[in-house]
């Protein structure tokens, strides 16, 4: 099933494997979508639901799925859920759902604007008496708050058990519901419902795959989250051919995410320190980081963190200076993209460094960013093109209408030019994270250089001029570890020859041991105590020895490829793939095989006699393990410890602190614990389903510049979509300026049903002109069926669909759709809700008479 | 251009070769004794460096073609990749008009403030330029320590080693050793306006 | 052994991979139509977007050697919802109109069967043009001479097989011998029939003497844009067309000749 993603579009070569598993092994394609595609025209279903109700439909098949009969009559499906999930958990009497407090959860603040997770909780045993080992500074001191074990039922009878809080929770996402929210018939509802539902189960696994189209919505976390939920319940995770499989659509979005170039994140998913936590000190972070998940694989926390700020500050980091800790900076908001704008218009932000990023067309409310540029002082640009961020300040849209006059503008712009993939050496990491190296073909042409060329030697001459300052302030940057100039060897063929070495800095990225500077095999070779440096521990193995690259490996085979590139981590492509396996460590079926326990082969460990201890995991197709590889099925952890120890044989989910998955998350989401259907913020109808219109907690900016639309705004009663098309990349950086795509699509366009191009005498290929509060736009008008209009709550609701990829500059150029949009987001992540809000829409030119 | 009598007759005679072959092949001779006759057709090759697609997070691999004179000439889909098998997508198959633009700006360019141009500046200039414009801004603007809510309803003095006056704003397809040393530098100097792509 | 191609346009995703990867592998530029010098801006711009479907390139041209059809096939009530793509070229009919008409022996058959235009023989006089039923042919007006897909004749020749169908992401573009790939497309056919697609044929076994680029459609012919009954002008028995390239290689020598220069002359002149 694709939801959320149109995958043959956004990413076709991807599409080549679902496609071949229909035409070749007669899989069934689903593509539930208001649009109907390029994927729609390939699957063999395409259920319509209108933009922004995706959590109905699939709160609708949960509720299909636990109350159908094969799910209540087929073993597999319980001996999966009790085992492998939190289903049989209790929680917090305290607790009241949705289905008690009319559309939200308890915990909400009296502003109503925040949850406190506490009564989220899980029920627990008493706490265990901690060990007396000492094993080290912090890990001893995760040992002394080890929480007692969850409480469980594993008939799930019990009404505090998550499987019955579910089960109410889901109980009115009926299929008349369904129909009523997502505008699609019942009856192609229980299609889909029952296609996955039939095609799950022990010998058979589905899929769903999603993108930006579940991601960009004030409930993104939220929907991907239902599918979990729903894959969970189907069995389908851990499996070949299950999953919730993320489309991300960069070369290294999954990598900028892993070694985060993100506010809120170190590399490898350590959250940033953060001063409105209890963060003071190292340990502090250690321990407000890490006891609430010790008891996973995340036990290992300190060595992770230690290791990050020894790579950052080599031998200045030492256990007296809590390894650099307090040199390191601490957030104090949301600094994401959103709020950077809103405080750049605010005149916070002086300095501003746009590095393969267009803002101009590709950020929300795009004239609010663009006239947020005009507030900086000064703007660095690296790019391969003048995009329109880089010529904001003299022919934006602002400027042609006389708003922003171009001397009055003060910032000072500087347009580095920037080398392509074939012109540098480096690693991608890709949508299903693997790590692939890109060799260097050619030198970059004149003053181009790569990326980590601007960086490094910005940061050298930086060094060098804070390099007398005894000023707390200027510790970090003096003390910055900062080499990696490259050897002769390196730069032999080049004319350039003060490229910074991509090498050393994945050697550093992987991790190695301080004193000798070994790289690291894996990161269970990771410390505590400052004798491993370590960038981003997740890609410890992909430099296992000096000289050798795994990302650079490129022997595939006809399956898993284990030794094509490196998947983080561990070269692992299955996450969870413990649960690929039963309880008893067989496989759930010979056809569905991954991994499975072979009690006889020598585990490589000896005993205290020195004789091997029996038992290993085995995976034949050479999958890494994601799992202790030695520790057998239905094997108990121990209640004291952390990490591997507490976990127990049938704990599959090693990242979670129970060792399953989550179908309620008592913690690690601000918006609830169980997804809920809500309204977009921006929405034509009120909330069928709950008094509570939209998620309480979502995040908006009422800044002047960015107005929103009320609910059921009769001045914008038509839903507005944005997204992509295959022929062009993005904000069209890397498109509109190459012929051979620009000519491919050329112009901005308009995706309008007959239906509503009727009502508003608009003519195919004609122009017509898209008004929200904060901005008008024209387009070409594509007048189509694969456009429809959805019968919500008995009103018939309009949809438009608008690909987003133009701007004024580059050979196919358009009005920018982003000016648009509205600074609005999801309360987890920021992401702001481009998938769904709502408009207005006539026929003639932007500028012409209402 | 013109064309020298020496060469027209020798294309004449091989198209009268090729079409009386083909001719034959379909009256049902063997075709074959005349192949080696249109073999030596030049194709364009040389020496292949491997790469990844530039686009989207699929990952496809790719093959570069460098000339003998280290100019890159083509840009394919690497048949040996169990991701994409030699197949690409319209971008992807457009990754050789990436590099090889003739809209591509490969000098400096730079905007004074107030300014209504760009002018053609030298690298060495710029870097040193922006060098002073980081140093100044952050050292203007640096915050040792600053009040902030603690969650509580209260307002408590931390440390917090920051500065709110600069921001970086990246792109996803910009290497992962990029995104390294980005986060390395900008923690380093107390940034914490430090954003991605990778957040959309 | 002729080569050729077979399109499945059933698992065609109208993506256009096929488009691009032939531009880059033939080095072929933007078509020059689908870009105008508008003012303010300092470099052409793409003008052509047609408003049908995705289709903004429309045609076969002379730098357009490839081309994807989109076709929506939607009832009123939404009840029939179908959108087909379908890859375009040169067809390299066994009895080629354009090499049936063609005076100069510009256009030749290689041992491979492809179609090949010599650039350097071709005169430019168009006869080719109208001679092909299915509008493949062009003439650019800027090198003054005839171009079409040529199969990658260079790349079939050095034992590669065609850029588009290397490219094309669902192996809807097969490259391979004539008769395997008819193997595989009536597999392909019968297993479309017994899922349902009542419609679905097979375009290319006889039209034009047979086509060695041939196709898979989910619909009649003329739905994806090709003739259902393509007539070939000047159509004769194989051996009277060697004879007739032979006779005209052999005369046109001369003509050729002066041909050439003038087209050459006005192409330097269009550059001043």
């Amino acid at each position: 099933m694709i939801m959320g993603s149109n995958m043959a579009e956004c990413h076709p070569v991807a599409f080549r494997w679902p496609l071949k598993a229909k035409t070749d092994h007669g899989a069934v394609l689903m593509h539930v979508d208001p649009r109907f595609t390029r994927t729609s025209a390939m699957c063999d279903i395409h259920s319509p639901i209108r933009a922004g109700s995706d959590i109905a439909f699939l709160g609708g098949i949960i509720n299909h799925v636990i109350n159908s009969n094969r799910w209540n009559t087929d073993p597999f499906f319980k001996e999966f859920v009790v085992n492998y999930t939190n289903a049989a958990t209790l929680i917090n009497p305290d607790f009241k759902d949705t289905e008690d407090l009319k559309g939200v959860f308890s915990g909400l603040s009296e502003d109503g604007k925040s949850y406190s997770n506490a009564t989220w909780s899980y029920q627990r045993h008493p706490a265990p008496t901690p060990p007396a080992a000492k094993v080290g500074p912090f890990t001893d001191l995760l040992l002394q708050r080890v929480p007692g074990r969850p409480k469980t039922d594993p008939t799930l009878k019990n009404p505090l058990t998550v499987f019955q809080i579910l089960k109410r929770h889901y109980s009115r996402y009926t299929p008349e519901m369904v129909e009523r929210v997502c505008g699609c018939p019942r009856e192609m509802f229980l299609k889909v419902a029952n296609t996955l539902l039939n095609n799950s189960g022990r010998d058979r696994t589905s899929n769903i795959t999603y993108a930006v189209g579940w991601t960009q919505h004030t409930v993104g976390v939220q929907i991907i989250r239902t599918a979990g939920v729903l894959q969970s319940l189907l069995g389908n995770i851990g499996r070949p051919g299950g999953g919730v499989l993320a489309l991300r659509g960069h070369a290294t979005i999954q990598g900028s995410t892993d070694i985060a170039t993100l506010y809120h994140s170190l590399p490898g998913y350590l959250n940033m320190p953060d001063a409105r936590k209890v963060h003071d000190t190292l340990k502090d972070y250690i321990l407000t980081e890490a006891v609430p998940i010790s008891t996973s694989y995340w036990g290992n926390f300190p060595k992770f963190a230690v290791s990050y700020f020894k790579a950052q500050f080599g031998a200045a980091a030492t256990e007296e200076n809590d390894y650099g800790y307090n040199y390191h900076p601490k957030i104090t908001g949301d600094h994401s993209h959103l709020p950077m704008m809103v405080d750049m218009t605010a005149g916070r932000i002086k300095g501003f460094f746009v590095m393969g990023q267009n803002p101009a067309v590709g950020g929300q409310n795009a004239r609010f960013q663009r006239k947020a540029l005009s507030k900086l002082d000064w703007m660095v640009v690296r790019d391969f093109f003048e995009t329109e961020t880089a010529a904001f300040w003299r022919n934006s849209p602002e400027i042609q209408s006389g708003e922003l006059k171009v001397s009055d503008i003060k910032t000072e712009v500087f347009f580095l030019p920037a080398a392509t993939v074939p012109e540098m050496e480096g690693t991608f990491t890709n949508t299903q994270r693997l790590i692939q190296q890109h060799e260097k073909a050619a030198d970059p042409p004149d003053d181009a250089r790569s990326d980590s060329w601007f960086t490094y030697h910005l940061g050298k001459h930086l060094q060098q001029l804070y390099g007398d300052s005894k000023m707390e302030r200027d510790w970090a940057i003096k003390n910055l570890l900062w080499n990696f100039d490259p050897d002769p060897q390196e730069v032999a063929n080049w004319h350039i020859k003060d490229e910074p070495s991509a090498y050393k800095i994945l050697k550093e990225i992987n991790g190695y041991t301080w004193a000798d500077k070994k790289p690291l095999p894996t990161y269970a070779n990771l410390k505590e105590d400052g004798s491993t440096a370590c960038g981003a521990w997740i890609y410890t193995g992909v430099i296992p020895e000096e000289g050798k690259n795994n990302a650079a490996r490129r022997q595939g085979d006809n399956w898993i490829s284990p030794t094509w590139g490196f998947a983080w981590p561990s070269n692992r492509r299955i996450m969870y793939n413990r649960a690929s396996a039963d309880p008893a460590g067989k496989p759930w079926s010979e056809k569905k095989k991954l991994i499975y326990w072979d009690p006889k082969a020598d585990s490589g460990i000896p005993d205290a006699a020195g004789n091997p201890i029996r038992g290993k995991w085995i995976a034949p197709s050479g999958e890494g393990i994601d799992f202790m590889p030695t520790k057998a099925p239905g094997s108990r952890g121990k209640d004291n410890g952390i990490g591997f120890d507490w976990l127990g044989g049938n704990d599959p989910f090693i990242m979670r602190p129970d060792g399953k998955a989550w179908l309620f998350a008592p913690f690690g989401l601000v918006d609830g614990p169980l997804p809920t259907h809500y309204e977009p913020y921006e929405s034509p109808v009120e909330n069928p389903i709950y008094k509570q219109q939209s998620n309480p907690v979502l995040k908006t900016w009422k800044v002047a510049g960015n107005p929103y639309h009320k609910v059921a705004d009769p001045n914008y009663p038509i839903i507005v979509s944005t997204y992509r098309l295959t022929e062009h990349h993005l904000s069209g950086t890397m498109s509109r300026w190459l012929p051979w795509l620009a000519e491919l699509m050329p112009e901005l366009f308009c995706e309008i049903s007959p239906e509503l191009a009727a009502e508003r005498g608009i003519k195919n290929a004609e122009y017509v002109t898209i008004q929200t509060a904060r901005g008008e736009i024209q387009a070409r008008a594509l007048v189509t069926r694969r456009m429809r209009p959805f019968v919500i709550n008995e009103k018939v609701i309009h949809e438009i669909g608008l690909p987003w990829h133009w701007g004024w500059q580059g050979r196919a150029r358009g009005d920018v759709v982003n000016n648009l949009s509205a600074l609005v987001a999801d309360p987890n992540v920021s992401i702001h809700e481009g998938k769904v809000f709502t408009c207005n829409i006539r026929a003639g030119k932007r500028g012409g008479a209402a | 251009m013109k064309i020298s009598r020496r060469k027209f007759l020798k294309i004449s005679s091989t198209a009268i070769g090729t079409v009386v072959a083909s001719e034959a092949a379909s009256l049902g001779l063997d075709a074959k004794a005349m192949t080696d006759k249109t073999a030596q057709i030049p194709m364009k090759s040389g020496k292949q460096v491997q790469s990844v697609c530039p686009y989207c997070a699929v990952g496809c691999a790719q093959i570069v073609t460098i000339d003998a004179t280290g100019k890159i000439i083509d840009i394919q889909g690497n048949p040996d990749s169990p991701v994409n098998e030699g197949t690409l997508c319209p971008k992807g198959a457009a990754a050789y008009q990436l590099a090889v633009n003739d809209l591509r700006w490969t000098k400096v360019k730079y905007r004074a403030p107030g300014s209504d141009h760009w002018e053609d500046k030298p690298l060495d200039w710029a870097m040193k330029r922006i060098v002073d414009l980081v140093k100044n801004t952050r050292d203007a603007n640096f915050n040792e320590y600053e009040e902030v809510p603690d969650g509580k309803g209260n307002m408590v003095r931390k440390r917090v080693m920051n500065t709110y006056a600069i921001a970086t704003l990246g792109g996803a397809t910009m290497d992962n050793e990029w995104n390294y040393v980005q986060q390395k530098l900008m923690h380093a100097l107390g940034v914490v306006y430090v954003e991605n792509q990778a957040r959309i | 052994m002729a080569k050729g191609m077979f399109i499945d346009t059933s698992v065609c995703i109208g993506c256009k991979s096929c488009q691009v990867a032939c531009k880059e592998w033939n080095v072929l530029e933007g078509e020059p139509t689908h870009f105008r010098q508008l003012p303010g801006a300092p470099y052409p711009i793409a003008v052509n977007f047609t408003g049908n479907s995705y289709d903004n390139t429309a045609a076969l041209s002379a730098t357009d050697w490839r081309h994807v059809f989109f076709i929506e096939e939607f009832s009123q009530d939404r009840s029939v919802a179908r959108w087909f793509f379908s890859s375009d070229s040169c067809k390299h009919c066994n009895d080629a109109g354009c090499l049936n008409s063609c005076p100069t022996g510009a256009i030749i058959r290689t041992d491979m069967g492809n179609v090949f235009v010599q650039d350097d023989v071709c005169i430019g006089c168009k006869s080719c043009v109208p001679s092909c039923p299915f509008g493949v042919i062009a003439l650019s007006p800027k090198t003054g001479t005839v171009h079409k897909c040529t199969l990658c004749n260079d790349r079939i020749h050095n034992g590669l097989g065609t850029a588009c169908a290397k490219a094309c992401p669902t192996g809807s573009i097969l490259f391979g011998d004539v008769p395997e790939l008819k193997a595989i497309a009536d597999a392909r056919l019968a297993k479309l029939k017994a899922l349902g697609e009542t419609k679905a044929n097979i375009y290319g076994y006889d039209e034009a003497g047979g086509l060695n680029v041939f196709y898979l459609f989910l619909d009649r012919p003329m739905v994806y844009g090709q003739p259902e009954h393509p007539v070939v002008p000047q159509q004769r028995l194989p051996l009277s067309t060697a004879a007739t390239v032979l006779g005209a290689a052999a005369i046109g020598v001369a003509a050729l000749i002066s041909f050439r220069e003038r087209g050459s002359k006005k192409s330097e002149e269009e550059k001043k």
